[in-house]
């Protein structure tokens, strides 16, 4: 028999330390669904998507409730909408705020908490059905609750679409005035990427990308308050110690997710996917990515040594998450967004955590700017800035970088915004007050970096 | 199909009466036992075999439910594969 003490090592873990399996995301292409006509291509897509969703919520809730282990959502991810539009006839704004209200009354009737791929991939250029799909993104996200949206705009193969990033500057300012009574609700559903990935479980920036099959269950696990609890023992300790104590706890994590990902995918009768090895926070008390960072030695999160603290917590999770899966995927990163993590909310709020120091955590972790409340006068100009800087970075660096800033309508700095549930509560944080305008007036695009010449 | 029932709170009589009994109706065969005082706590793992019941581990986790109030306890009951995956390679 297994011993004793591992067993209630791991009951601790649920009951005490939020251990949990942040999300199943089935994967559905769409590509089937194609059609000239609008009428068509909803129903085709309610169709799909009710028919290899439908036992989703309940096998979860099935699994959760005989092992014990708590899965907080199941979402779906479905195929790049722009990719439908481009197959209608005229394709119109409305037509695609059609296809968004489908997909979100696909996704409460099956029960599922979000569905994310009102997508456009555009990091080299535009194709008609984009161009609309991009400009419905503000109505899209405001008359629906459910759907998530991501836009990507650069990578390292093709560099950075400059007319993209001006224009997504627009549509977040568009999106935050449409839903002002909710203080900008819609920017919460929306994620701007360089390099993004084609499985990636987590929201609001999942679509099941092009060499994708039919059908997939991707799995993301969470667990920073058991890393914290982890290192709470070994004080003090070098940081070789530190390292291995991650390492050790990510492939114990990564193990639930595995074990979950595999057992979803038998009893649906889909094609597991992929693990995502990525330390995802809650608002709860325990479970933020920052209180791992300060158990390290800091005093608040954003001090002098968070850059390095977040390197070594990234790497030493992967490294220890690896072993546990057969395959591993997504993003696969400790994740930073401000809201929805207590220690990155309070370090916002005493100013120790900054938008310029969170950019530098950015290049060492997986993913981006995220979650962050912004003064609800910032331009159009200043957010679009917001993103070429961010999608420098992972332009650079080979890796995904994403933006999903809120600039809440009325809001100024000092003030807090309230999103509820897992999205948590954001202070609003001040962006610089010098103009970008006139390089962001320039367009065209910025050229892909010489390390992207491989072959 | 195995699973562990794990048994959390203050030592009393009747514990392994109670707990038993349930698993007994349900008609679930324990095959090992241990128990322990973890952190001033009565601690007690039992591994179960469940190829014999209609019930599901849901259903006897409803049933134990009643025992785990009245006595004032933790009880989980957990498919053994969440435990063997985490700690076995």
């Amino acid at each position: 028999m297994i011993n004793p003490f591992e067993i209630m090592e791991t009951i601790n873990m649920i009951d005490r330390e939020n251990l949990d399996i942040r999300t199943i995301t089935m994967g559905i292409s769409l590509k089937s669904c194609a059609d000239p006509d609008i009428d068509r291509l909803c129903e085709k897509i309610y169709h799909k998507i009710t028919n290899y969703a439908r036992d989703l919520v309940k096998t979860g809730e099935d699994i959760e409730k005989q092992f014990g282990i708590p899965i907080i959502n199941k979402r779906i991810s479905v195929t790049p909408v722009a990719s439908l539009v481009d197959a209608l006839d005229t394709p119109t704004v409305d037509k695609c705020v059609r296809i968004a209200k489908t997909l979100d009354r696909a996704a409460k009737d099956v029960g599922v908490n979000f569905l994310g791929g009102y997508t456009a991939l555009v990091h080299k250029g535009y194709t008609n059905g984009e161009r609309v799909l991009i400009d419905s993104i503000p109505e899209a996200l405001a008359q629906t609750d459910l759907v998530c949206s991501s836009v990507n705009i650069g990578s390292t193969r093709a560099g950075i679409n400059m007319d993209a990033v001006k224009q997504m500057g627009e549509i977040i300012k568009k999106a935050a005035l449409l839903t002002s009574k909710t203080q900008g609700f819609a920017c919460a559903k929306l994620v701007i990427f360089c390099n993004a990935v084609e499985d990636n479980p987590f929201m609001a920036g999942a679509f099941l990308g092009d060499g994708e099959g039919e059908c997939v269950i991707n799995v993301g696990v969470s667990g920073p308050g058991v890393v914290k609890c982890a290192l709470e023992k070994v004080k003090g300790k070098d940081f070789g110690i530190v390292a291995d104590t991650v390492k050790k706890t990510a492939f114990k994590i990564t193990r639930m997710g595995q074990l979950v990902a595999q057992e979803a995918s038998r009893r649906l009768g889909v094609p597991f996917g992929i693990v995502d090895l990525s330390l995802a926070p809650t608002p709860a008390v325990g479970d933020s990515v920052a209180y791992i960072l300060e158990e390290m030695g800091l005093e608040k999160c954003g001090t002098h040594g968070t850059t390095a603290a977040l390197a070594l917590l990234n790497d030493a999770v992967k490294k220890g998450g690896v072993m546990a899966s057969s395959y591993v995927g997504g993003l696969s990163g400790a994740f930073i967004p401000v809201s929805e993590d207590a220690g990155m909310i309070a370090a916002a709020e005493c100013g120790a955590l900054t938008l310029e120091k969170l950019e530098a955590m950015t290049c060492v972790c997986s993913v981006g700017l995220d979650m962050i409340v912004i003064p609800g006068d910032t331009s159009a100009s200043t957010v679009s800035a917001i993103i070429a800087d961010e999608a420098a970075i992972g332009m650079i660096n080979q890796k995904t970088t994403a933006v999903r800033v809120i600039p809440a309508p009325g809001a100024a700095v000092g003030d807090t915004v309230e999103f509820g549930g897992l999205l948590g509560t954001g202070p609003v944080m001040p962006v610089k007050p010098y103009s970008s305008e006139e390089f962001i007036a320039r367009g065209g695009r910025i050229p892909a970096p010489i390390n992207s010449l491989k072959n | 199909m195995k699973a562990i029932v794990t048994v959390v709170g203050k030592d009393k009589k009747g514990i392994i009466a109670k707990v038993s009994d349930v698993l007994y109706r349900s008609d679930v065969n324990i095959v090992d036992i241990s128990q322990t005082i973890m952190q001033d706590m009565f601690t007690m793992i039992m591994m179960v075999e469940m190829d014999d019941t209609n019930a599901s581990v849901t259903d006897i986790d409803k049933k134990l439910a009643a025992v785990e109030k009245e006595m004032g306890l933790k009880i989980h009951v957990q498919r053994e594969e969440i435990f063997s995956s985490m700690h076995r390679i």
